[in-house]
């Protein structure tokens, strides 16, 4: 018989490795940064023990920031790949399809308009936001009969965050908020701080569960929305479902770090790679590997020029554009 | 009586009125094939027929209900659906596209059962792509492609199944393997078997039982030997055709045909003259 064997590493030690990997990510990036910190300290640290000084560095600034740094590499992860799915566009992620651009500027109208408004308001203008930033690129992907190609909707997706991005900047200069505007939207972990994570975390965590939950049917859905309702889907409660997991997910990441592009699209094409196409795998996977990559980035970030911040989101745009063009190369192919 | 029919079935896509007034009977355990020009509503009738479609009015009825009133998960297990040429399978195996045919049969976390996997292997036996099983559905040609779509049909183990041109994009003897394949399992397990085929000796062939399709509307239904008819080909299609028989099944079969003189600003006789242009096979 021709038959090839099934793959000889289960999926449960590829998980675990996954996980083993992220624990050694997160201590790397807790032991590393401006402030010398060695390893028994931050263990001494995170056990409430060791000097005062270390051990503030480590609970209020480093551990809160990597925590965020965390959540917020799976969010947009997972966001990323179900917009694959959904779309069957190898070129889907949150920042390109006009997501987090809406969501920066429904953030900007916030600051102007609300401005006393708490970090709960803010995420749910956020949430606002990115809904209407998918709603307008998908819905100018929906004007022709049969879609347009993955490449017209990624440009549909630059116009309208362009635009978006527009809205935010001018609302920042006519209400001389600029640099409330650019310090929200710049995309950094720089001050995160317990407060906010206790309010967006458990958003963010919800929509991993609901994406976890609703993995198989994204696999379904994302053979062929024809097919999926002839296995007997109901699409009509599945899509809005999958949309507002995204929504949430985008949503919450742009309220904790700004604009991010990049991460959604690359993390599922690395994970596919290990662990195939099937979304039952790709989503568990795409949140360990979103979290290791932004770690791994915002890590980079505080050492490559120490003392001096390098802006976690030109790390990631530097790392996700060579990958941007390999996707678009590898065209149709893109998910095998 | 038979378990599938439609009364006064309107579909519209977009504005269009696409199927109008159409009142069709889907005979059991049989196959049948639906021919027509292009645009003349064959895959809507067959979109709608498998739920893709809602009807703008009129209803479908299997065994007694509404479809569109019916659980989608139950009527999986009665109707598997093939739409025409699927797209690429994202990477997944032959083995795991088929297992999705079990979908209908899940809870929302299930876990494929003993059973699920007998039915898969079988599906896969039944269609000659057991062999391919761990390769990817992407890498296969087309003809193991379409067989393996078939496979994951089947996998639903529902008693209908529909397919929108599953011979398209096939070469001659690959579009005779699949069609062959269809009428066995029509024939083995007593499947219905609905199709929309372009191919009229194809269909003469294969099928129990035509509807000719025009402008949304049926021209004639019933067996090959009542539709397969020079003047019903001269109303469906506005061809002069002449048919004879085919010696080796003795189906009619049309042998030769010419566009109608005088209705060739008619857009439909030059799209079906491509169309039937396959009659020389």
């Amino acid at each position: 018989m021709k038959t090839r064997k099934q793959p000889i590493l289960p999926f449960l030690y590829k998980m675990v490795a996954a996980m083993l990997g992220l624990v050694a990510m997160f201590i790397v990036s807790l032991v590393f940064g401006a402030a010398e910190i060695e390893v028994k300290d931050v263990w001494a640290a995170l056990t409430s023990g060791g000097d005062i000084e270390s051990r503030s560095i480590i609970q209020e600034i480093r551990l809160p920031r990597e925590v965020a740094a965390m959540v917020v590499g799976s969010a947009l992860a997972v966001a990323g790949a179900i917009m694959q799915g959904m779309t069957r566009n190898p070129l889907a992620d949150p920042g390109l399809l006009g997501l987090t651009a809406g969501a920066n500027a429904m953030l900007a109208v916030a600051l102007a308009f609300l401005p006393s408004a708490n970090y709960f308001v803010m995420m749910v203008f956020c949430f606002l936001g990115a809904a209407i930033g998918a709603t307008v690129v998908f819905g100018i992907g929906a004007m022709k009969k049969g879609g347009f190609s993955p490449f017209r909707i990624v440009l549909a997706g630059a116009a309208v965050s362009a635009l978006l991005t527009a809205i935010a900047e001018g609302i920042g200069i006519y209400f001389k908020l600029s640099k409330e505007v650019s310090m929200w939207t710049a995309g950094g972990l720089i001050g995160t701080n317990w407060n906010q994570l206790q309010i967006i975390v458990p958003f963010i965590l919800a929509g991993l569960v609901l994406a976890l939950l609703f993995s198989k049917q994204l696999t379904v859905l994302s053979l062929n929305e024809e097919v999926a309702i002839g296995l007997g889907q109901n699409t009509k409660t599945i899509k809005p479902l999958l949309f507002i997991v995204v929504i949430l997910l985008a949503g919450a990441a742009v309220a904790l770090v700004g604009n991010m592009a990049f991460i959604g699209l690359m993390v599922p094409h690395i994970v596919r790679a290990f662990v195939g196409t099937d979304y039952r795998a790709i989503i568990p996977m795409s949140i360990i590997f979103g979290a290791i990559f932004m770690l791994m980035a915002d890590t980079l970030g505080r050492t490559i020029n120490a003392p001096y911040e390098t802006p976690i989101a030109a790390i990631v745009s530097i790392m996700g554009l060579p990958f941007f063009l390999l996707v678009l190369r590898k065209g149709e192919r893109a998910f095998s | 009586m038979n378990r599938l029919f439609t009364n006064d079935l309107n579909v519209s896509y977009d504005a269009d009125l696409i199927v109008k007034e159409l009142s069709i009977e889907i005979p059991d355990q049989q196959v049948t094939t639906i021919i027509g020009p292009n645009g003349c509503g064959k895959s809507t009738l067959l979109k709608s027929l498998t739920r893709i479609i809602s009807p703008a009015s009129g209803s479908i009825l299997l065994d007694g209900k509404h479809i569109s009133k019916e659980n989608t998960k139950k009527l999986a297990k009665k109707m598997a659906i093939l739409p025409q040429s699927p797209e690429s399978a994202n990477g997944l195996t032959v083995g795991e596209l088929v297992s999705f045919g079990r979908f209908p049969y899940q809870n929302h976390f299930g876990r494929l059962s003993k059973r699920d996997y007998e039915v898969i292997d079988w599906a896969l036996e039944v269609t000659g792509t057991i062999d391919f099983k761990y390769r990817q559905v992407d890498s296969l040609s087309g003809g193991q492609r379409q067989r393996v779509w078939i496979a994951m049909a089947l996998a639903q183990e529902s008693e209908i199944i529909f397919l929108d041109e599953p011979t398209t994009y096939l070469d001659m003897a690959h579009q005779l393997e699949v069609l062959e394949l269809l009428k066995q399992l029509n024939i083995d397990q007593k499947r219905t078997i609905v199709m929309v085929l372009h191919d009229l000796n194809q269909a003469a062939r294969f099928a129990d039982y035509i509807v000719a399709l025009k402008d949304g509307q049926v021209v004639k239904s019933g067996t090959c030997e009542e539709v397969i008819t020079p003047s019903v080909l001269k109303d469906v299609f506005q061809i002069d055709a002449e048919i004879g028989k085919d010696p080796r099944t003795n189906k009619p079969m049309c042998l030769t045909y010419n566009l109608l003189k005088g209705d060739s600003n008619d857009e439909n006789a030059n799209s079906s003259y491509a169309y039937a242009i396959s009659a020389s096979y």
